[in-house]
């Protein structure tokens, strides 16, 4: 329940894992928060800070099967 | 005296209205109240998650038009628990399910079981029908088969008519669910732990059970034991006791599966804990649906295990990758164990791939068979190195111990 008023709830990216069919776009395009499974399925670290947004929109704009989207970051 | 649920039950034959109510007394008038008396109670899901009653029946309370599930598809093949009180106090639970409708708003409750206790509580229903007619009314479904069936976004597509299979959460059921109302999916045991709230209060159901999980629990005990069946047990009893209470031992046991087939593995004398969630987390298990499958020495750990991991594998309902190839990558690597045909890096394999499908499914199907996993990897090293060396052991051809039934189909179906 404690958070800073300076720091911006920032964003984050959400993974639908019924629609992902594991094209592997994202993990190209943001490699630093998506890396792939050894099946082909991106495993990804949330969190998007204000310096990777350019990226991670535009892996969510590559996906093929709208399973990537960025989020306001939910509180608490 | 630890029965509460199961009072004045004889046989399998349901009890009648009449015995219902000279055992546990008359139902009294529910309100809202009930939703703070439940969470007054500490009372946790009984389907396998453990989620507190108490927040799901405020938050379905606060929308509009709520409609009531109650869930008997009881998907996990070692449980019996729901079947047992569907079929033998049908309305210890209705009077729970109703008591549940009438504390959030519903006019409407959706029962849906198997063919066989949807037939006793019709039963049941009839011999209500002659008193008040402001209750609920209540709708009789037949559930779908297999094992993620149960999960409650699972049981809502079913009762919509389509595959019964889950969906992303959120949107909770509680905010949008069954016809997108808000949806108060609730297991049996759990709507009959509130059939006996609403009667006595918070206070009497915390008299027993822990702080964590007061009350009582249902499990169903199976396995190497002389008396196999459903128990009423205090949550908080020594995982050691439980073997006992079925009639003892049919042969020493080399370990416990504890929870279900998503549960874990624990040594055979239960490593010294108890039926408590905040017990056997520490432990990587849960108290899950209360299943409690005791392996004899006899048995083959990795063939069993080996098994059910294909069958988990064959049991994703099929939506999600990691899943559907994770799952069957890991049935192949415990196929190899069990057949001694692995290869090289296979153990390497189970840990990561065990650890790789973790949290990666929109319903927590990977995510508990990664559980089960990591313990059988932990307890049955040995048996695990020994099987990739030697191949079968004396055990393996074994009759076996875990049921497992045909594939459901949920995926063909859809």
């Amino acid at each position: 329940m404690t958070r800073r008023p300076t720091a911006p709830p920032g964003e984050e990216l959400v993974l639908d894992p019924i629609a992902c069919t594991g094209h592997g776009l994202c993990a190209e395009l943001l490699p630093e928060r998506i890396v792939l499974d050894d099946w082909g399925y991106p495993m990804i670290d949330p969190q998007v800070p204000a310096s990777l947004r350019e990226h991670a929109l535009r892996a969510v704009k590559a996906c093929p099967a709208l399973a990537l989207a960025l989020r306001q970051a939910r509180a608490g | 005296m630890s029965d509460r649920l199961l009072a004045g039950l004889a046989g399998r034959n349901p009890v009648g209205l009449g015995r219902h109510l000279a055992v546990h007394g008359p139902m009294p008038d529910v309100t809202s109240e009930l939703v703070r008396e439940v969470t007054r109670a500490g009372l946790r899901g009984r389907g396998g998650a453990g989620f507190p009653a108490g927040i799901k029946l405020a938050a379905v309370a606060e929308g509009r038009r709520p409609v009531v599930i109650v869930n008997g598809t009881e998907g996990e093949p070692m449980s019996a628990k729901d079947r047992s009180l569907l079929r033998r106090t049908p309305h210890l639970v209705l009077d729970g399910a109703l008591a549940a409708a009438r504390a959030v708003g519903a006019h409407e409750v959706l029962f849906c079981a198997s063919p066989q206790a949807n037939a006793v509580v019709a039963a049941a229903l009839a011999e209500r029908a002659a008193g008040s007619r402001r209750e609920p009314r209540v709708t009789v479904l037949e559930s779908a088969p297999g094992y993620v069936a149960g999960e409650e976004t699972a049981v809502i597509a079913h009762l919509e008519g389509r595959a019964p299979r889950p969906r992303v959460t959120p949107p909770r059921p509680a905010q949008q669910g069954y016809r997108k109302r808000p949806t108060l999916v609730q297991n049996v045991e759990t709507l009959a732990h509130i059939g006996l709230i609403a009667r006595h209060g918070a206070e009497w159901f915390r008299e027993r059970g822990t702080s964590d999980r007061p009350g009582t629990t249902l499990v169903t005990i199976s396995g190497a034991v002389q008396a196999p069946g459903v128990y009423e047990v205090a949550s908080g009893m020594p995982l050691a006791d439980l073997s006992r209470l079925a009639g003892g031992l049919t042969e020493p046991a080399r370990a416990l599966l504890v929870g279900g087939y998503f549960g874990a593995w624990v040594d055979e004398d239960g490593a010294g804990m108890t039926l408590d969630d905040a017990d056997l987390r520490r432990h990587g298990a849960a108290v899950g649906a209360g299943v409690i499958v005791v392996l004899g020495a006899s048995a083959c750990p990795v063939a069993e295990t080996a098994r059910l991991a294909g069958y988990m594998a064959g049991e994703s309902a099929g939506q999600c990758g990691p899943c559907v190839h994770g799952l069957g990558s890991l049935a192949g690597v415990l196929d190899r164990f069990a057949t001694a045909r692995t290869v090289p890096g296979d153990g390497e394999r189970l840990v990561r791939w065990t650890e790789m499908v973790s949290g990666r499914g929109a319903c927590a199907h990977p995510d508990g068979v990664a559980r089960m996993l990591a313990s059988a990897t932990r307890l049955f090293r040995t048996e695990l190195e020994e099987h990739a060396h030697h191949g079968a052991c004396s055990g393996c051809a074994a009759p076996a111990t875990l049921v497992l039934p045909g594939p459901s189909r949920a995926r063909a179906a859809a």
